[in-house]
């Protein structure tokens, strides 16, 4: 079973003779925004990732308390101009208790990044299992998992999301709670994408062919479906970590998410909330933070999408008349597609 | 129009069942956790006298299936609670009790919802003609400069969590320009003027997060509409490009519209929850994340319940709204 027949059959996928990945790799480069995202992203997982040595480099750590940084007898507020900027701290200190918040944004980013690749893993983990087991299941197992995506698909993701957290346990470390019940409680779009494309799969020779000659249900779903389900669910999965960080962010502000002293974007906001007037930057700086993350992200993922599937996104192109992406590849594709357009950008 | 009845009638069974199903799984979720639920469920300065009252008025003795049984009959019919020394009625639709409030939950839900029916309902007309009138502007004026301008601000428009957007607004709107009042909810039947200033950040916090999406899917069915063969024909028959535009490419995009509209209200509820909180309305959000942070279980059931209702409600609601835009639906 070559590559080349799974992947002439998929939307979205490369044409034979090409390497799929290299040919998405050149339909990613042809997007000048989508490149400047991933930069931008590249740039924040880096971040991220050398927290500890940029704040090694400051001098300072997240959780150190610098009570001779702010002026208590104004009710916290940091000491010198700009909330408390200087070479020690390099973007001021927190009201109130002195921590440094270059350290806090960086220290943040884990976290913001980390649960919300976390909640994603376990978003298209369960999704495609379920929707691959829906798919080739029995009628009766179809129809009890499909009711439950259906179910899951429906409820808004902030309320189920809280509702669970009123029910976890305290003492488990926080993020990675976090990461789980966001993941919990959205899987269901990619569940139902697996299961239509899984369903679409399995009618075709090949994995008719590889029934044929023998092989477990079990062999077909990782060797002959799963490949073919990468391109949909990538899609999916590239748009969900962008969501992903504002639910964790918009949990965290609520104060039911992660929990201070652990640093996150939304905890810091939820603090900064009723010091805007005195210290600004406390509140300007996660929120910048998140905007230029999420944006970049979005970007990112919408420029997968187009990488992905040039039909669906040159049906939303029709008529724009941009002669860069007449004279792509992309153009190849134009004829308007089903009457889909909301799967198309949402 | 049978078929069409039809169709509406298997949609109203569906609506019920995935309200049931949806019931089941939040009751076993929430009360077949590990731990002492009675414990839990009453809080945690209760007397063990308490507690064992708790645990009876909650039925743990008994299976679980029975216990939801119990739980659905409450709400079809209301439920006796027998305190000890009197018994207390709860209506139907009985939620349970708020042990930690000494309340029932359905009217702790019934005080909340004016402001969150308010808040959604009024953000929803704002977010429609907002999306809407954008989506419909930047396909009019596609492949020119506006129309760019247009797709970026939108663009910004999704990637900025709901409530990022509110805490700006509130600092800038009210805390230094000082156009609006800082907000707060008054009844409508008190006074509807200041109902409605009181409302006005609210909901275009909300509606601007949403509206984002609308631009974006009018746009882009308006331009898959465009590109059909009976635009085509219209143009060569000479009309005119605003009639194009605005009434046929526009009547294209409806029934996507519709069925956006019902995926969204679900995330505007979600998304009410943090604006209630942000602008301390005292509505089921908070309510509902106050439950939470101090775990009053028959709350959080009861609250997602209600809301799951009204998420299935919308959802049936549209799709009949959608057969009726399109009918090529009901034949599928």
């Amino acid at each position: 079973m070559s590559e080349a027949l799974v992947a002439a059959e998929i939307p979205g996928a490369t044409a034979p003779g090409i390497s799929g990945a290299r040919q998405f790799w050149r339909r990613l480069r042809a997007q000048r925004a989508a490149m400047v995202a991933a930069g931008v992203v590249a740039l924040l997982v880096l971040v991220a990732l050398a927290a500890p040595l940029l704040t090694a480099l400051e001098g300072q750590d997240p959780t150190t308390y610098h009570p001779s940084l702010v002026d208590s007898a104004r009710g916290g507020v940091p000491i010198g101009s700009f909330g408390g900027v200087s070479g020690d701290h390099w973007l001021g200190v927190e009201p109130q208790t002195g921590r440094d918040l270059f350290a806090r944004l960086v220290y943040g980013a884990r976290v913001s990044l980390g649960v919300a690749l976390g909640a994603t893993a376990v978003q298209v983990l369960l999704g495609v299992v379920v929707g691959v087991a829906a798919a080739l299941g029995n009628r009766w197992v179809d129809q009890l998992l499909s009711r439950v995506t259906d179910i899951i698909v429906a409820m808004p993701l902030m309320i189920m999301a809280l509702a669970l957290l009123a029910i976890v346990p305290e003492n488990f470390p926080r993020p990675i709670l976090v990461a789980l019940v966001i993941g919990f409680v959205a899987w269901g779009t990619i569940g139902k994408i697996a299961r239509a494309q899984t369903l679409t799969l399995k009618e075709l020779d090949y994995v008719a062919a590889a029934r044929l000659s023998g092989w477990g249900t079990w062999r077909i779903a990782r060797r002959e479906l799963l490949p073919g389900l990468a391109a949909p669910v990538i899609t999916y999965a590239a748009l969900m970590v962008p969501a992903n960080i504002s639910i964790e962010a918009s949990l965290s502000f609520l104060g039911v998410g992660v929990k201070p002293p652990t640093a996150s974007w939304g905890q810091m906001l939820s603090s900064a909330n009723v010091w805007y007037q005195a210290a600004p930057q406390y509140l300007l700086l996660p929120a910048a933070a998140l905007f230029v993350t999420v944006l970049a992200l979005t970007v990112l993922g919408d420029g997968v999408r187009t990488a992905l599937d040039p039909r669906a996104a040159s049906r939303l192109r029709v008529g724009t008349g941009r002669k860069r992406e007449a004279r792509s590849d992309l153009s190849g594709a134009a004829e308007p597609g089903p009457a889909n357009a909301k799967e198309a950008i949402s | 129009m049978s078929g069409f009845t039809g169709f509406a009638v298997r949609r109203t069974v569906s609506a019920v069942l995935t309200l049931l199903a949806l019931s089941v799984i939040i009751y076993v979720v929430f009360y077949a956790t590990p731990g002492n639920v009675a414990q839990i469920t009453c809080g945690p300065r209760c007397s063990p006298e308490q507690v064992h009252q708790v645990a009876q008025q909650l039925r743990l003795d008994d299976p679980l299936y029975l216990r939801y049984w119990h739980f659905l009959q409450g709400m079809v019919v209301g439920h006796d609670y027998s305190t000890g020394t009197s018994v207390e009625h709860c209506p139907a639709p009985c939620l349970g009790l708020s042990y930690q409030s000494d309340q029932q939950v359905t009217q702790i839900i019934l005080n909340k919802l004016p402001v969150s029916l308010s808040l959604v309902v009024g953000g929803m007309v704002l977010w429609l003609l907002l999306g809407v009138g954008t989506g419909v502007l930047s396909a009019w004026r596609r492949g020119r400069f506006s129309e760019r301008a247009l797709t970026g601000v939108t663009l910004a428009g999704v990637a900025t969590p709901a409530f990022v957007i509110g805490l700006v607004l509130m600092i800038v709107v009210c805390g230094q320009l000082e156009l609006l009042p800082f907000p707060e909810y008054v009844p409508f039947s008190d006074d509807p003027e200041q109902w409605m200033w009181g409302l006005l950040l609210p909901w275009v916090t909300l509606a601007l997060g949403e509206a984002a999406y609308f631009a974006r899917l009018t746009r882009a069915s308006m331009l898959e509409t465009l590109a059909e063969d009976h635009i085509r024909t219209f143009r060569a028959y000479g009309v005119g490009e605003r009639s194009i535009v605005g009434r046929h490419a526009l009547r294209g995009a409806l029934a996507p519209i519709i069925a956006l509209n019902a995926n969204d209200f679900g995330s505007a509820v979600g998304g009410a929850v943090l604006i209630e909180s942000l602008f301390g309305l005292p509505g089921i959000g908070q309510e509902l994340v106050h439950a939470v942070t101090v775990v009053d279980l028959p709350v959080v059931v009861g609250m997602v319940l209600v809301i799951g209702f009204f998420v299935v409600l919308a959802n049936a609601v549209a799709d009949v709204l959608y057969a009726v835009a399109d009918r090529r639906v009901v034949l599928a």
